[in-house]
């Protein structure tokens, strides 16, 4: 990083700027932004003032012409962007999860995807991982919001592999997309060899079981493997889908999980409503399956404030927490 | 009025047609609005001369073109008054003269809000208030950086400028130097609800824009040479770094009397024998305000 040194009288002492090396997600952003840009996709990259929460000052030294700051002013950004991909540009916006599809929801259909124009949109820091900075910095709506208009892709990438992999996808495609990231620094869950095939809508299997099948999503996904692999090791037969496109959703994967009639468990860092559990429970509804379903997210509350940390294990979203939802499930039997 | 760019006045010939031309707006206006039997007529007439200055007059086209990436841009941000707009461009080719016939018809790609996926020359789609400048911006900063130098022209209403967002793209136009975003604000005086200024008032205009960095001017917006002239001087500028609002004093339902003076009809429908009698009065060109 070109950024420059501070000064400090304790070693332990950090700021903002120290952390960008430290968010794996945020590097493969910018990083993956810059080589497409290289292989010659026109990308231009827009942000509100959030250039070092995001990272993409690691774009913008590298093509300061095509960044472009818009200041503390989202709506006028996504409407700006718009106004760029009719051009032929394809402009990445990203701001924070909380502001950009709700503060922007109707720029995003009006001029984004009611225009069909291809607009990649980066709702970073989405869910609960803004801990203490306060319930309005949680964004558990988005995918809500971004799931009912119509001609939008939405995408959680499960770590920093898969937004790269997400990334190039997204390059020729033709819908605008939203990206939902986190803050950069989830576990890697993937080797980058084996996101080779990685396809929009094409949900990964981990593990195929009929005890209890999840369907994981973004941040969740690396949590729910720990949980299934406890489970799998005492000898039950849990399933593990990553549902990585939430929209196209995979209603084919959906139904080989409930094939067997097995228990399946969604797990989301949003809202129980309107995000991949409603996905799914639309799906599985449609076509009649014996499978129960059990929604495990945020229960239609404001989050609290607290340490990321913390929070998650208040609502069950790390590994203890979700592998004790699999085991009630498991209690219940089919 | 106050203006620093050097503007060479329009010849009488230049005159005589953008003023036929507005005419022909207006009458294309009353009729596709005869098809669809619902439209706002008069927030289309005020701006008549806008369009017909900047199709006719300043903009830089090219017939049958409507892909030509050099084009000039055009888009509403009071996009209700399209109808205005959809005569000119099956005028340039840009779209077939027998879609105007079926207008607002089921399947037709002329909605009372122009669609840019629909019709060719649409440059941007509208129909939320207060959009349309940020999307000019975004051509403009496009076109830097592509080494492109075609002109944006927005149109606002006057009651748009209570929409936040259209103060967000004028700081951002000024903040990045966007010089070849030209706004145009259709100051008619009327929103739905009545006098803007009695609905939510936005003077003093010219100084909001000055003080967001934009270089204002105001004009006659039923004067064609006026619009002429300026729309011509603010398109030549060379490497211009400093955006610039036109703001064009109008009158609502210009060119038809009853219309200029009932704030209804910013939305309504003409019977064919009050059609006959506001075609009349748009061919002799004496609206109650001439």
């Amino acid at each position: 990083m070109a950024t420059q040194q501070i000064q400090r009288s304790a070693e332990q002492s950090w700021t903002l700027l120290d952390l960008l090396d430290q968010a794996p997600g945020l590097i493969a952003l910018s990083d993956t932004l810059v080589e497409i840009a290289e292989e010659g996709a026109p990308v231009v990259a827009l942000t509100g003032d959030l250039k070092y929460s995001n990272g993409l000052v690691r774009f913008a030294e590298r093509y300061p012409e095509r960044f472009f700051n818009m200041g503390i002013s989202e709506q006028n950004m996504v409407s700006t962007a718009a106004g760029m991909a009719t051009l032929g540009l394809t402009p990445f916006v990203a701001d924070f999860a909380s502001f950009l599809p709700l503060l922007c929801c109707e720029q995003i259909r009006t001029d984004v995807a009611y225009s069909q124009l291809p607009v990649r949109l980066i709702g970073h820091h989405a869910g609960i991982t803004l801990g203490f900075y306060g319930t309005s910095r949680h964004a558990t709506e988005d995918l809500a919001v971004t799931r009912a208009i119509a001609n939008l892709t939405v995408v959680c990438p499960t770590d920093a592999s898969m937004l790269a992999a997400s990334i190039r996808a997204s390059v020729g495609w033709e819908q605008p997309i939203y990206f939902r990231i986190g803050r950069g620094r989830e576990p890697d869950v993937y080797d980058p060899e084996n996101l080779r095939d990685f396809e929009f809508g094409r949900a990964i299997w981990h593990h195929r079981g009929v005890d209890a099948v999840l369907i994981s999503t973004g941040s969740m996904v690396s949590p729910s493997l720990e949980a299934v692999r406890r489970l799998r090791d005492e000898g039950h037969d849990v399933g593990m889908l990553d549902m990585h496109t939430i929209k196209p959703i995979d209603r084919q994967a959906i139904l080989m999980a409930a094939a067997a009639g097995s228990p399946l468990i969604t797990v989301e860092e949003h809202n129980v409503i309107g995000g991949l559990g409603g996905a799914v429970a639309e799906t599985l509804s449609e076509k009649g399956s014996r499978s129960r379903l059990r929604r495990h997210g945020i229960p239609d509350v404001y989050s609290l404030i607290g340490p990321p940390t913390h929070l998650y294990r208040h609502y069950g979203l790390e590994g203890a927490g979700i592998e004790a939802v699999i085991r009630e499930e498991l209690e219940k039997g089919r | 009025m106050s203006t620093a760019t050097t503007q060479a006045a329009v010849d009488a010939k230049t005159i005589e047609q953008l003023e036929e031309r507005a005419r022909f707006i207006r009458s294309e206006v009353i009729r596709l609005i005869s098809i669809a039997k619902v439209g706002h007529y008069a927030s289309a007439f005020s701006c008549a001369e806008i369009i017909a200055a900047l199709y006719y007059g300043a903009m830089r086209l090219r017939r049958g073109e409507p892909d030509w990436p050099d084009r000039d841009r055009f888009m509403f941000g009071k996009g209700h008054a399209a109808v205005a707009l959809y005569p000119v461009l099956a005028d340039y080719d840009f779209i077939p003269t027998d879609v105007l016939d079926e207008y607002t018809r089921l399947g037709n790609p002329l909605g009372d809000h122009p669609d840019m996926t629909k019709v060719p020359g649409v440059d941007f789609s509208s129909g939320s208030i207060g959009h349309a400048l940020s999307a000019g911006l975004g051509m403009s900063l496009a076109g830097r950086v592509q080494g492109r130098d075609f002109n944006s022209f927005v149109l606002l209403g006057d009651g748009e400028q209570n929409e936040g967002q259209v103060w967000e793209a004028a700081m951002s136009a000024a903040h990045h130097r966007a010089g070849r975003v030209i706004a145009i604000v259709d100051r008619n005086r009327y929103c739905l609800d009545g006098e803007v200024d009695q609905v939510m008032g936005i003077e003093p205009l010219a100084e909001k824009w000055r003080a967001f960095g934009w270089e204002p001017h105001e004009v006659d917006g039923h004067d064609v040479g006026a619009l002429c002239s300026l729309f011509r001087s603010l398109a030549k500028r060379q490497d211009p770094t400093v955006p610039a609002v036109v703001i064009a004093h109008t009158v609502k339902g210009k060119g038809v009397d009853f219309m200029e003076s009932e704030i209804g009809w910013h939305l309504g429908f003409l019977s064919p024998e009050d059609e006959k009698g506001a075609l009349d009065q748009i061919e002799a060109g004496n609206g109650r305000s001439s």
